[in-house]
């Protein structure tokens, strides 16, 4: 079966995720010689040797002052040439800000099936088949793709394990393909984001805040505790909603889906929208003087207590715990 | 100023979504349809312009059944000057792309200067169709708009991705614009515009009427859902309460090491 992945990069740096999407790809591939790899942007030939081993013996490149930033219509060419000179069946992706914008115009643009944020994957013959979450995390849907001539999907970051097998040379492969010439649409600029840390998307440990942080100020409180355990902070929409926190940070329905192994709210009591795009995370746990809120329902682990008693005290065993 | 909008109707967020007990589909009893939440931002967007221009035309689409009328009178109600709602009957299982084959053929039939959807959809979470059809009408897109303005033929637009990053794009109209939360704040709507709004035209379609063949857009789908599933029950959690914060901490840290395996 002949697959293509697209890996991800931004300022020469590969998406993490990007190598969970490729170790699945090469599986369904079933030899690395079936399994490609693109990637598009400015300087990006020498990024090819960091996929070796992950299954895929070839990395197409498309390698340009043109890709220098991302532009949908430019990325697509991109990966169109790589569709059609890798002869792939199957085109994987993540369901990344990147991937969700330019798998739908793709699956357009050969008039195919595509399948997006699925939590499983199988490829049997001509059919794919996946599942993925819907209605807000309410129903799990089986998805098939058939009678595609090609079969586009993402998966969602966090599900699928990134593993090096230790096949696959990923020799790089320059694409011949430049930008269209009469894009009616230019990236100026890509601002920089005021947050270092792993976005929200991709993060394996997310500590959130809500209302009851009470204020901008007292959410240092919450950075403190994702200080120590090297996560990402987030927020319920009622706090970003109270301005105690930025919109990038907001966890749930009008925010982020988020898929950690670990996450903890503080102080958010659970609306059905906020557990849209939490309920997924492998191990919760809740911090809330209400016994009776809703987030207690979902967490592994609940304490019923003042999350401003609670969170430093946190902190503090888990310095002295992760030191070690 | 011609501004288009892309309407879909979702499932409001505290209906309860109950399967089907062979599996097969979603109970529709008992569910309550309202405008996707994030189509409210693209609404907003479409009649501020409109507002700013003077004059103009807000067209509210929607590709849909009958219940989708009074969604898309609503939209009227804020500010849409027109409504237009091509029927899926017979084809209520059409994936993505065919209903961006279909809502592009509608588009290229009003040929508006620009078109706005929301996001994503909050039942699928696809954020598939905008973009398709920008590309099957040959356009430019942003989605997960942020900040737009409209300068004459072009767009200045800023888009968020990973990180709090903005991507800035500068966009030749016509174009698909995806509308997120932080783009407006939607206004509600007024006792007179909700009187005005039923009198507003409403034009029903078929896709016959815009030269498309129901039958092969249907012999078309590719993508289907095969059938549902609750998720997992989760195993009940684990309480502490009454006792001393730092006894509970204690004890929830020592059980993310030892139990949970997380840190």
């Amino acid at each position: 079966m002949k697959v293509l992945v697209f890996i991800e990069q931004r300022d020469g740096k590969l998406k993490s995720s990007s190598l969970e999407a490729l170790t699945l790809g090469a599986k369904i591939a079933g030899s690395p010689a079936d399994c490609a790899a693109v990637v598009v942007g400015k300087g990006v030939e020498s990024l090819a040797a960091q996929l070796a081993g992950y299954g895929c013996d070839t990395v197409h490149t498309a390698d340009d002052a043109a890709f220098d930033k991302y532009n949908p219509l430019a990325y697509a060419a991109a990966v169109e040439a790589a569709v059609k000179g890798h002869g792939a069946k199957v085109v994987l992706g993540v369901a990344s800000p990147m991937g969700r914008d330019i798998f739908p115009r793709l699956a357009a643009r050969f008039d195919a099936g595509i399948a997006t944020d699925l939590t499983a994957l199988e490829v049997q013959g001509d059919k794919l088949t996946g599942v993925k979450p819907m209605y807000a995390g309410k129903a799990l849907a089986k998805i098939a793709i058939q009678n595609s001539p090609v079969m586009f999907a993402t998966i969602r970051p966090n599900v699928f394990a990134a593993t090096k097998t230790g096949a696959g040379a990923a020799k790089a492969t320059k694409l011949a393909v430049s930008p269209p010439a009469d894009s009616r649409i230019k990236t100026l600029e890509v601002r920089k984001g005021t947050s270092e840390k792993v976005d929200l998307t991709e993060a394996t440990r997310i500590v959130s805040g809500g209302r009851a942080v009470g204020s901008a100020d007292n959410f240092k409180v919450i950075y403190e505790l994702a200080e120590a355990l090297g996560a990402t902070p987030g927020a319920s929409r009622a706090a970003v909603d109270s301005g105690y926190a930025g919109h990038e940070m907001q966890v749930g329905q009008t925010g982020k889906t988020v898929n950690p192994t670990l996450y903890i709210a503080a102080g958010i009591s659970g609306s059905i929208q906020h557990m849209a795009g939490m309920r997924t995370s492998k191990t919760i746990v809740a911090i809330n003087t209400d016994p009776e809120a809703p987030i207690f329902k979902v967490a592994s682990y609940g304490i019923v207590a003042d999350l401003f008693k609670a969170c430093p005290i946190m902190t503090q065993k888990l310095k002295a715990l992760l030191q070690h | 100023m011609k501004v288009l909008v892309l309407l879909k109707p979702t499932p409001d967020t505290e209906s309860k979504i109950a399967i089907s007990a062979d599996g097969s589909k979603i109970e529709q009893a008992g569910v309550k349809y309202v405008i996707n939440p994030y189509d409210e931002f693209a609404i907003e967007e479409a009649v501020k312009i409109k507002e700013k221009a003077g004059a103009g035309d807000v067209i509210v689409a929607t590709f849909g059944s009958d219940l989708a009328k009074e969604l898309i009178v609503k939209g009227l109600a804020v500010g849409g000057t027109r409504g237009l709602l091509i029927s899926n009957e017979g084809l209520e299982n059409a994936d993505s792309l065919t209903v961006a084959k279909v809502l592009a053929k509608a588009i290229q039939a009003e040929s508006p200067d620009v078109v706005f959807c929301g996001k994503q959809a909050i039942d699928d979470d696809n954020m598939h169709v905008g973009v398709m059809v920008a590309e099957l009408l040959k356009w430019p897109h942003v989605n997960v708009v942020t900040k737009l303005a409209i300068n004459g033929k072009t767009a200045n637009v800023e888009r968020e991705v990973e990180g709090g990053q903005v991507e800035i794009y500068e966009v030749g109209l016509p174009a698909v614009f995806g509308a997120d939360k932080a783009l407006n704040k939607p206004r509600y709507a007024s006792l007179p515009g909700i009187m005005q709004a039923k009198k507003k035209p409403l034009d029903l379609k078929k896709p016959g009427d815009l030269g498309l063949d129901a039958g092969a857009l249907k012999a078309g789908i590719k993508t289907t859902a095969t059938g549902f599933a609750p998720p997992p029950e989760k195993p009940a959690g684990k309480m502490f309460k009454g006792e001393d914060v730092e006894v509970m901490v204690e004890k929830v840290v020592k059980l993310l090491r030892e139990e949970a395996k997380v840190i």
